[in-house]
């Protein structure tokens, strides 16, 4: 019973991130912001249902493949982040109005 | 203006939370999982609206890492391992794809 | 033992685990296919786990790594809230842009695990890598300062001390 209601609520606060990382997703200006907010919020959001279900399930089949799950989460979802910032910034995609500094850009035309 | 967009935006989530948590009668795993989709509905309308390629493909990460907490409730209420299977499947591919399509996007083909 | 032998003993141990964790094994004929595919694995990918001796005693290492799992666990719980209240403050409070940081790693892997820690932690995005493999380009959503000295100070500084514990 505790074990239920302790992975009920690790998996609302994993739901709650889940929304606030989405939430960023729409409302920042350009890519590489909404790469940020998307990427950070929705890998903790998606990591603590996996700890819940696996809070409640307990050392079974079930359980371990959750933990799994977490372990491939962590390990890709920044992985592949840097790829598409990296393409995105390479094909020449703008950054926003905002923004007060680019010290990549300047080093490539240094380099040019 | 801007406060206005904010304030209806806060107005149409409030409105969600209320009928998803107050009105529709179900279990509270079924209320969760409807927080999920709703999240997606947000992702999906980055990947139909998003001014740039590089919009489209973060938005299809994100919803890949989303899926993976979605299948784990859905194993959870059904009582069935076999959803984590899928769920660890699609974290997987869902990284490979978004590498080959930060790839294409740079410009460079996949045996390069 | 030369060093190519023991990262494929190490990543056949590992797989073969793996493997009886995934499957609740029943019959006799589950283990066997386990340990098949976990020399497969071993046969494609063995080599590549452990690719250079490392110096310092395991248990010391072991120790350093758990020390970093916890700050990083504790900076990433800090960054997720970073970002929610950007997220829903109704005038978006972000100064971004693109700054470049040093760094003293050589390894490889210790390099890997820094970058994605910075992507991880508040504000702060891991945008590319110099050739030279000195120089890390990251995007901050909160811009600071724009000197190259002190941006490695706030940013990596935290991680890098414990890494080169645990890997070099």
């Amino acid at each position: 019973m505790t074990r239920e209601v302790i992975g009920m609520a690790f998996i609302l606060v994993g739901i709650m991130f889940d929304f606030f990382g989405v939430l960023g997703l729409v409302r920042l200006p350009d890519v590489y912001n909404r790469l940020q907010a998307a990427t950070k919020c929705v890998t903790f959001g998606s990591a603590g249902i996996l700890l819940g279900v696996f809070i409640i399930q307990g050392f079974n089949n079930f359980g371990f493949k959750a933990l799994l799950g977490i372990v491939f989460i962590f390990l890709t979802s920044p992985v592949a982040a840097h790829a598409i910032a990296r393409a995105a910034h390479r094909s020449g995609i703008p950054l926003t109005k905002e923004t007060v500094v680019d010290q990549y850009q300047e080093d490539n035309e240094l380099k040019d | 203006m801007r406060l206005l967009r904010w304030f209806i935006g806060l107005l149409i989530i409030a409105a969600f939370l209320y009928g998803n948590f107050f009105i529709y009668d179900g279990i509270i795993l079924y209320k969760l999982i409807n927080f999920i989709l709703f999240c997606a509905l947000f992702v999906l309308f980055r990947v139909l609206f998003g001014p740039s390629p590089a919009d489209r493909i973060v938005a299809v990460d994100i919803l890949g890492i989303l899926i993976v907490g979605l299948l784990a409730l859905l194993g959870l209420v059904f009582d069935q391992s076999f959803f984590m299977d899928i769920g660890l499947i699609w974290a997987l591919m869902s990284f490979i794809a978004s590498l080959a399509f930060a790839k294409i996007l740079e410009g460079r083909y996949l045996d390069d | 033992m030369t060093l190519q032998n023991r990262s494929r003993l190490f990543v056949f141990i590992f797989s073969f685990l793996t493997w009886l964790a995934l499957t609740n094994v029943r019959d006799i004929e589950e283990v066997v296919a386990g340990l098949i595919v976990a020399a497969l694995v071993t046969v494609v990918a063995g080599k590549f786990l452990i690719t250079s001796e490392k110096s310092g005693h395991i248990l010391r290492r072991i120790f350093s790594a758990i020390k970093y799992l916890v700050k990083f666990l504790w900076e990433m719980m800090k960054a997720n809230l970073h970002v929610a209240f950007i997220v829903i403050h109704p005038y978006l409070p972000i100064k971004p842009g693109i700054v470049k940081i040093k760094t003293k790693l050589t390894k490889d892997s210790a390099i890997t695990v820094l970058t994605n820690s910075i992507t991880l932690t508040p504000g702060t995005l891991t945008v590319d890598l110099s050739p030279e493999k000195n120089e890390i380009y990251i995007h901050w959503i909160d811009v600071l300062s724009t000197d190259v000295g002190k941006n490695t100070k706030t940013i990596g500084g935290k991680f890098e001390k414990l890494l080169t514990e645990v890997f070099e």
